[in-house]
């Protein structure tokens, strides 16, 4: 299979747009203005070695990162920041929990609650932010857990599970949130080899439903086979965007070349 | 060893253990309250609320409990006058407050440290993905900081609330009929005070007994993340996608 998944089209709504973003650690500027935009069902790959700042700039668009500049507008909404007391933060709470509820996260280190059961991770937030009713996202949540195969595990601890089993847990998690947008940071890196491929099924169904996923990833045959557009980031700037087909093939950018030569 | 003495004893102090359950469990719900706060206080990143909350530990932990108690009942009675304006004075004036009150501002100084200690061991990835689902506030707490903070804190807090059922005895100084004020009673009309108190030290173990197993079952229950998974259910293996 191939980028078939979508395409660029132009007539899909944006569902991300971020603009000229700017964020400092302390005198280490790790963006220095990034822009990107993702329409509806587009699957976005963002590679970079680490420190390029991919991690930072997919943080920034659920506010776990409060960028110093720029904006990101999510379905169109302009998240609303302000000067603090210590730096940037976002104007309003409630709004950027609203949002947030509509942008699921996938970590690298699953972040499962250790004291809920599988089910229960994955009930919790419809339940408690979105206030649907619990008897409905339960019968939800078991279809998610079984479509992610691990429905006879609902009832167990993340603990007891391995590695694939909790971040395929966590996908049914953050897609228990109905999310416009999900953003997977390194979803497989922290995976013994034999299960990153698990968890590479489950993204790829996810795409091929038409989510619009953005995906900070190390997995070179998912930028290629699964994603539509790849972004790479080198030192906080964008340094080569386009389709997998053609970045891969032939790309414009010498350090995107030795990227991808050294992770053949 | 006079073992009728001894029995007869032990029935005596018997009457005391209400009293002294009272004053442990009064004590410790309060003092819960005022820790938690204590606790927060000192992790709010407010400079203002912080200090207070540190002097307030330094000065209950760094004092002795019969100093404070005595303070309380005796110290307290000297601004009589002015406790009386405030209609404060019908609660200083019966030892029974005071003793509560200085258990729990006792107890209020240590459990804060232990509840700061489950506070910031709570795993940061975790209330990030909390952060992530939209949770903040109030919420957060609640569903997600709160209960992993206890499940971390209560071996500790468990050691702290057998230490107040064991600090109640202070309170006989302030004239409280618990089971050591009991005790020294007996022990003024019958001069054998070998006896009296290994009966009353039997009693405070008994009830020590006792609350060690409560807080392990609670822990037990608390805890099925620690324990090896229940057997395999029937399989439901559903096809991977």
């Amino acid at each position: 299979m191939s980028n078939g998944v979508s395409s660029l089209s132009p007539q899909n709504a944006p569902a991300v747009s971020i603009s000229n973003l700017r964020k400092s650690f302390g005198a280490l500027e790790v963006l220095k203005g990034i822009s990107l935009e993702a329409r509806e069902g587009d699957v976005i790959s963002i590679l970079g070695a680490s420190g390029s700042g991919k991690s930072t700039m997919l943080r920034c668009i659920n506010m776990l990162e409060v960028p110093d500049s720029g904006d990101v507008r999510i379905g169109g909404e302009t998240i609303k920041l302000k000067k603090g007391r210590r730096g940037v933060e976002p104007a309003d709470q409630s709004q950027v929990d609203r949002i947030r509820s509509r942008v699921a996260m996938v970590f690298q280190s699953f972040n499962l609650w250790s004291h809920m059961t599988i089910l229960e991770n994955v009930i919790e937030a419809p339940v408690h932010v979105q206030k649907r009713s619990k008897a409905e996202c339960i019968a939800e949540a078991e279809e998610l857990l079984t479509k992610v195969g691990i429905v006879d595990k609902r009832n167990q601890y993340p603990s007891h599970l391995s590695g694939g089993q909790q971040q395929r847990a966590a996908i049914a998690r953050a897609l228990a949130m109905h999310p416009q947008v999900m953003l997977f940071d390194e979803p497989t890196s922290a995976l013994d080899p034999e299960l990153v491929g698990e968890v590479l099924r489950v993204m790829r169904s996810l795409a091929e439903e038409g989510r619009t996923m953005l995906v900070v990833t190390h997995e070179m045959g998912f930028a290629r086979d699964v994603s539509n557009r790849v972004v790479f980031l080198h030192k906080g700037v964008v340094e080569e965007e386009g389709p997998p087909a053609e970045v891969f093939s032939a790309p414009k950018s010498e350090r995107f070349k030795q990227f991808i030569s050294s992770h053949r | 060893m006079d073992f009728s003495f001894m029995r007869d004893t032990f029935f005596s102090l018997l009457s005391g253990v209400p009293l002294t359950l009272n004053l442990a469990l009064t004590a410790v719900a309060f003092g819960a309250v005022l820790a938690m706060l204590l606790a927060l206080m000192r992790m709010s990143g407010i400079r203002v609320l912080d200090a207070i909350a540190q002097a307030y530990v330094f000065v209950f932990r760094g004092t002795p409990l019969l100093v404070q108690i005595f303070l309380i009942y005796y110290g307290l009675g000297q601004f009589r006058p002015t406790l009386q304006e405030l209609g404060l004075w019908t609660f200083f004036r019966e030892p029974y407050w005071c003793a509560v009150l200085a258990l729990t501002l006792n107890t209020g100084a240590y459990a804060s440290e232990i509840f700061r200690g489950g506070l910031q061991s709570v795993p940061h990835q975790q209330v990030e993905a909390a952060r992530a689902c939209g949770m903040s506030g109030f919420l957060l707490f609640r569903r997600i900081v709160f209960p992993i903070a206890v499940r971390q804190a209560l071996p500790a807090y468990g050691s702290e609330i057998i230490l107040m059922v064991k600090a109640t005895s202070l309170a006989s100084v302030i004239t409280m009929m618990e089971v050591t004020g009991i005790a020294a009673k007996l022990i003024s009309q019958t001069f054998r005070a070998v006896e009296v108190f290994v009966v009353a030290g039997l009693i405070y173990l008994i009830l020590n007994f006792a609350i060690t197993r409560i807080i392990m079952a609670l822990e037990w229950w608390l805890s099925p993340h620690l324990r090896r998974p229940p057997a395999v259910e029937p399989r439901l293996e559903a096809a991977h996608v």
